[in-house]
């Protein structure tokens, strides 16, 4: 699989290291009344989507940047992929 | 339907006149209007949980829906290892159960599913890898199992032609397991099909779950690509389909499915008469009875499911067999194929009810599922049938996440692509 990395362009997925789905970004509020049922949420469950899924990869044997990857997960086919902190300040994995 | 019984003097008879004397194994059934028992999928698991609920646990009105042929799934994709070689308390006792019914697997079935008992090694490499499988030793046999630790000269016995003199990893001696081996993965899922049809049970292939109907909180039955069926109670045992299928009760799980390959070589003449696992990497091998070379490794590591991998891994796999064993170099590979892997957060299974009444899970298995067949299937057709977890899957509950008791074999976290 080649990763679209916005800024070095074509890169092989071998380079990256997975990390999982994008939730991830959206780290709960640790000081909300209801942060341990939120945290179990976060950390254990998963929508686990057949089909189009966004997802965290780190470049590490690259510029060792984390993306947000956009990919089937039936096909592997991977529609785009953009810088996990611009995905962040767009609003997570929302 | 008559039950014939396989003998040797029925081959003999049936080879005497011209094999017009075998039939269909089981039968080909519509599905009823109503169950009380209905098994979503149709591998290994869900047949072995068909076959116990009809026979230990004497019920009656079970369907089998398999929404594709009978063991299409990973029970026909998998490398065929039985072993019950694990550590923790919640594991353990489990999968050696589970050893003991493959020890009487086939004259329970009255199949030769080829049940070999040809050991398994799994290699130490350094003084700390030593002491983790000595403790791994002692907690199998305080389990029941057994358990040898080899040194290194022990091993080169067995099998002179590994890479002792690796210079990064050299063998320092083995874990052996004597009572682990292989089994004929598609005669597993066929002598439970035929083992449950003969019990009365429908298994209704090419009918998908499309839904389910839940009432108020409890199950009352499933919606299928053949119509609805009624349903007093639901166990889904659909492997790497989990979450999907859950997804239709309205649940998350807390597993990702992931790809796993598997390779086998071309046939060779008799080399490797056990399993053998590689310790400084992920690799392990054993020799089909054809003589090809069947080996596997690590799962891909992100999340698919498409039922083939990347070659990355396939790389990453043959490379850790060309470090074990450099003569594997010489030999061409047939086959490379992927099935996909429940992937659960601490890498054990989860055989438990739902939130939903009267609809139970048996899920999680990683890849790890086939060695569990028979006590996967026991232990879920005891939930079923009693409404309490067996004895020695007590552990294995949904909920373990959230109440902070994870059966985490490797020690990894959450993090299902590394376990």
């Amino acid at each position: 699989m080649l990763i679209p990395h916005p800024l070095l362009g074509l890169r092989d997925s071998s380079e990256f290291v997975y990390l999982g789905d994008a939730v991830l970004l959206d780290r709960p509020d640790g000081m909300a009344p209801d942060a341990a049922a939120r945290f179990h949420e976060y950390v254990h469950l998963r929508d686990n989507p057949a089909g189009l899924h966004r997802e965290l990869w780190f470049h590490e044997q690259g510029d060792r940047s984390w993306l947000v990857v956009t990919r089937n997960t039936v096909t592997h086919e991977i529609l785009g992929a953009e810088l996990a902190s611009t995905a962040k300040l767009k609003g997570g994995a929302a | 339907m008559p039950a014939v019984a396989y003998s040797g003097f029925r081959v003999i008879r049936e080879s005497l006149t011209g094999h017009r004397g075998w039939k269909p194994v089981w039968r080909d059934p519509q599905p009823q209007p109503a169950y009380d028992f209905i098994i979503v999928g149709g591998g290994g698991h869900g047949l072995a949980t068909a076959y116990y609920l009809a026979t230990v646990f004497r019920q009656a009105r079970i369907a089998v829906l398999e929404k594709s042929w009978l063991g299409s799934g990973n029970i026909g994709r998998n490398t065929t290892i039985i072993r019950s070689n694990y550590l923790l308390p919640g594991n353990e006792p489990f999968y050696e159960f589970s050893m003991k019914l493959w020890e009487n697997l086939e004259q329970e079935l009255n199949f030769n599913a080829m049940v070999s008992q040809r050991g398994i090694l799994n290699l130490i490499h350094s003084d700390g890898q030593r002491d983790a499988y000595r403790r791994r030793g002692n907690a199998m046999i305080l389990a029941g199992a057994d358990a040898e630790l080899l040194d290194r000269e022990q091993v080169r016995a067995m099998y002179p032609w590994l890479n002792f003199d690796n210079a990064r990893f050299p063998i320092k001696g083995g874990l052996l397991q004597r009572r682990a081996g292989t089994a004929r993965h598609d005669g597993v899922a066929w002598g439970y099909a035929r083992g449950a049809d003969r019990a009365g049970v429908d298994l209704i292939q090419n009918c998908e779950v499309t839904g389910f109907r839940i009432e108020n909180g409890r199950i009352r039955g499933v919606e299928t690509s053949r119509g609805p069926i009624a349903a007093g109670k639901v166990g889904v045992a659909v492997a790497g389909s989990s979450g999907r299928v859950m997804a239709m009760a309205g649940m998350r799980l807390p597993i990702e499915s992931h790809v796993l390959q598997a390779f086998v070589t071309e046939g060779l003449k008799p080399a490797i008469d056990g399993v053998i696992t590689f310790g400084a990497g992920h690799f392990y091998v054993s020799q089909s009875d054809k003589g090809g070379l069947v080996f596997g490794g690590d799962i891909d590591g992100y999340n698919s499911y498409a039922q083939r991998g990347n070659l990355a891994v396939i790389e990453d796999v043959t490379q850790g067999g060309m470090a074990l064993m450099p003569m594997i170099g010489r030999a061409r590979l047939l086959r490379v194929w992927g099935g996909i892997m429940d992937m659960s957060m601490d890498g054990s299974p989860i055989i438990d009810r739902t939130p939903v009444e009267g609809l139970y899970l048996n899920a999680g298995w990683c890849y790890g599922g086939f060695k569990a067949t028979p006590a996967s299937g026991y232990a879920f057709a005891h939930l079923l049938a009693t409404g309490t977890p067996h004895d020695t899957a007590r552990l294995m509950r949904l909920d373990r996440f959230e109440r902070g008791y994870p059966i985490d074999e490797k020690g990894m976290g959450a993090t299902p692509n590394l376990h």
